[in-house]
C-alpha cells in the first residue's frame, strides 16, 4: 500500500465478502425450493429469496468496485484520495441501506413495502433486479454521485493514466444507465425497453469497462509488464466491447414487441461480444507469460487468468450458444439463460473482484502476499468455486434444454409444470454442485484467518 | 501487438467505436419508439391495464414468473396466460392459492379484491396483444 487513504478500500471488501456469503445461502434456498417447491413456504417464498439472492449480488459486486476503485484511484493518481472521510461515510450510508432493503423484504410483504416506500408516488419497484424501494434507489444514486465525485477529484488533482480514466468512464455510465430505473412507463414495452438501458448497457457495457481496468490494473502490479503494452490492450478490448455490446443489446429486443430489425442487428453484433472476452483471455495469458517478476501473491495472478477463462466461458460461449434470434426463439426465457447468467456473471464479475480483494488484501493488512498456507487454501477456494459453477451451469443447461424439447418442441408440447416435474434430476444435481460452491466459499473465507510466515511490505 | 500499432490509436478507435455506435443506437432507439405504437396497441391501455400492471409490479410476480420470457424461470410465462387460461381461469387460480399441496411449488395468497383480479386480467389481456414476432413457439409458453 503506497497511500494511507487506500485504506478506506478494506471495509469495503469485507462488507462485498460477507454479503457474497449471504447470496449464497439465498442461493441454496432457492435451488433447494427448485425440488422441493414448498421448502420455507410461506416465510420465504421464491420470489423473496431470488430477489435477496440477486440484489445482494448487486450490491456486493458495487461494493466491490467501490473498494476496487478507493484501493486504485490514488495508486495510479501517485495522490491521496481527495477525501477518504467521505468514502467511509458513504460506506456505512450504503451497507445500513443495502441492509435495510434485505431486511425489509425479509419481513415486510412487497406490497407494503412499497406502499411504504413512496412507490405509490413514483412507481419504480417489482421489476426484475430493480425491486429496490424508492429510498434505496435514491440511496444508491447518492452514494455513487459522492463516490463518483470524491474519486474523480483525486484523478483531476494527480496522474491522469488510461486505466483511471476507463475506471472513470466505467463508473459513470453505471451511474448514469441507473438512471433509468427511475424511468417505468404504463406500457409494458416501453418499460421493457428502457430498463435494458440499466440492466444491459451495465453488464455488457460500462461494468466490462471497471472490468477492463481492475484487471489491467492487477497484471500490471503482479506481472511488472510495460505499461504501454497493457493499457493498449486495455483500449482494444474496451472498443471491442462497446463496438459489439451497444449495439447488441438488440439481442434483449426480439420478442418484447419490438420491431423485427432488432433480430438482424441483436444477432450479428452479439455474435461478435464474445471476441472482446477471448482477448482478454488472450491479454492476461501473455501478460502472465511476459511476466517481468515473480510476484510473490500467486493467489492473485490464478484469479486473473481464471476471470479471462471463465468470462470468455460464461459471458462469450454461454451467451453465444443462445444469442442467434433463430436459437432464441426457443431458449428465450427457459433454464439456458439462467445457466449463462450464473456463469457469466460469476466468470466475469465476482472473479474480477475476487481478483482484485486477492490482490489488494494483503497490501491493506501490511503484508505484499499472504503465507503460503493462506494461498494453497484461497487456491482450493477457487477451483472449489469455479469447478462447482461450471457444473451449476451445465446442469442448468442440460435442464434448459430438455426442457425447451418438452415445453416448446414437438406436436405436443408439455405445460410448464410437467416440463418441470420431468427435469427434476438436474436441478437436484444443480442444489448438490451449490453446496461444494458453498464449502468452496467457506474455504475462501477461511483464508483471510489462516496464520503463517509472511514477507511484509518494505 | 505490434509496435506500429501504437496506444493512442486504440485509444481513438475505442472513442470512436463507442460514439460511433452509441449515436447508431441511438438512432435505431428513435426509430423503434416511432413504430412501437403500431406494435403494442397503446390505444388499448385502459385505466385497468394501468392498474394492472401496477398490481403485478408490487406483488412481485416477475419474481417467480416471466412476462414475455424476462423474470424467473420458476413459474409459467404469463405473456400468453390469458390467451392459454382465460380471465375466468386466472382469477380463480389467483385467488385459490397457495394450493398447500405438499412438496411442491407455492404462490402467495395476495387477497386481491375483484376489482385488483379484474385488472390484472386485463393487464395480462392487453400483454397477450403484443406483436412479439409469434414468440412463444407454442401456447405453452
Amino acid at each position: 500500500m503506497q497511500f494511507k487513504s487506500q485504506a478506506v478500500a478494506k471495509p469495503y471488501f469485507i462488507a462485498a465478502i460477507a454479503l457474497f456469503a449471504g447470496q449464497i445461502l439465498f442461493g441454496l434456498i432457492m435451488g433447494f425450493q427448485y425440488v422441493v417447491g414448498d421448502f420455507l413456504f410461506p416465510l420465504i417464498p421464491f420470489n423473496v429469496a431470488r430477489m435477496v439472492h440477486t440484489n445482494l449480488l448487486i450490491v456486493w459486486i458495487l461494493f466491490g468496485f467501490m473498494g476496487a476503485a478507493y484501493y486504485l484511484i490514488p495508486e495510479e493518481a501517485e495522490t491521496e484520495l481527495f477525501s477518504p472521510k467521505l468514502a467511509i461515510l458513504m460506506f456505512w450510508i450504503f451497507l445500513v441501506a443495502g441492509a435495510l432493503t434485505i431486511v425489509g423484504y425479509l419481513t415486510v410483504p412487497y406490497a407494503t413495502l412499497a406502499a411504504m416506500t413512496g412507490n405509490d408516488m413514483l412507481a419504480t419497484m417489482g421489476r426484475e433486479f430493480l425491486e429496490q424501494p424508492l429510498p434505496t434507489k435514491i440511496g444508491i444514486v447518492i452514494v455513487a454521485l459522492a463516490f463518483l465525485f470524491n474519486i474523480s477529484m483525486t484523478v483531476l488533482k494527480g496522474r491522469k493514466t488510461s486505466i483511471s480514466l476507463v475506471l472513470l468512464l466505467g463508473l459513470w455510465g453505471l451511474a448514469i444507465f441507473f438512471l433509468f430505473s427511475f424511468y417505468n412507463p404504463s406500457n409494458l414495452v416501453l418499460d421493457k425497453y428502457f430498463w435494458w438501458w440499466t440492466v444491459h448497457l451495465w453488464v455488457e457495457g460500462v461494468w466490462e469497462l471497471i472490468l477492463g481496468a481492475m484487471l489491467a490494473f492487477v497484471l500490471i502490479k503482479i506481472t511488472g509488464v510495460d505499461r504501454e503494452v497493457i493499457e493498449k490492450w486495455l483500449y482494444v478490448i474496451i472498443a471491442m466491447t462497446l463496438i459489439t455490446g451497444i449495439i447488441g443489446t438488440g439481442h434483449h429486443y426480439f420478442w418484447i414487441g419490438t420491431p423485427e430489425y432488432w433480430q438482424w442487428f441483436g444477432s450479428v453484433f452479439s455474435a461478435l461480444e464474445p471476441i472482446p472476452f477471448f482477448m482478454m483471455t488472450v491479454f492476461a495469458f501473455n501478460m502472465v507469460n511476459r511476466r517481468r517478476r515473480e510476484h510473490p501473491n500467486k493467489a492473485a495472478t490464478l484469479w486473473a487468468l481464471g476471470t479471462g477463462v471463465m468470462a470468455f466461458l460464461g459471458a462469450g460461449v454461454w451467451g453465444f450458444l443462445h444469442t442467434l434470434a433463430p436459437v432464441n426463439f426457443y431458449t428465450h426465457g427457459s433454464q439456458i439463460t439462467a445457466a449463462h447468467g450464473h456463469m457469466a456473471f460469476y466468470g466475469a464479475y465476482v472473479m474480477v473482484n475476487l481478483t482484485m480483494i486477492s490482490y489488494a488484501m494483503p497490501m491493506l493488512r501490511g503484508r505484499s502476499a499472504n503465507s503460503p498456507s493462506a494461498q494453497v487454501l484461497e487456491m482450493w477456494s477457487f477451483w472449489l468455486m469455479t469447478v462447482s459453477i461450471v457444473f451449476i451451469t451445465l446442469f442448468l443447461t442440460a435442464a434448459g434444454i430438455l426442457q425447451i424439447w418438452l415445453q416448446r418442441m414437438g406436436e405436443t408440447p408439455m405445460s410448464f409444470m410437467a416440463a418441470q416435474d420431468q427435469i427434476m434430476l438436474f436441478y437436484w444435481l444443480r442444489e448438490a454442485a451449490g453446496f461444494v460452491f458453498l464449502l468452496g466459499l467457506v474455504l475462501y473465507i477461511w483464508s483471510f484467518f489462516k496464520k503463517g510466515e509472511v514477507q511484509t511490505v518494505a | 501487438m505490434s509496435e506500429t500499432f501504437t496506444k493512442a490509436m486504440a485509444r481513438n478507435i475505442f472513442y470512436g467505436g463507442a460514439v460511433f455506435f452509441f449515436l447508431l443506437f441511438l438512432a435505431l432507439t428513435f426509430d423503434t419508439i416511432q413504430t412501437l405504437p403500431k406494435r403494442d396497441h397503446r390505444e388499448n391501455i385502459t385505466d385497468s391495464v394501468v392498474r394492472g400492471k401496477h398490481i403485478w409490479e408490487t406483488r412481485n410476480c416477475v419474481g417467480c414468473h416471466t412476462i414475455l420470457g424476462e423474470g424467473a424461470y420458476f413459474a409459467p410465462e404469463l405473456g400468453n396466460v390469458y390467451k392459454r387460461r382465460g380471465g375466468e381461469f386466472i382469477k380463480g387460480w389467483i385467488k385459490s392459492q397457495p394450493t398447500g399441496a405438499p412438496g411442491r411449488r407455492q404462490m402467495p395468497q395476495f387477497n386481491l379484491t375483484d376489482q385488483q383480479l379484474d385488472d390484472v386480467v386485463e393487464f395480462l389481456k392487453w400483454t397477450s396483444e403484443i406483436d412479439t414476432n409469434k414468440w412463444p413457439p407454442n401456447i405453452e409458453g
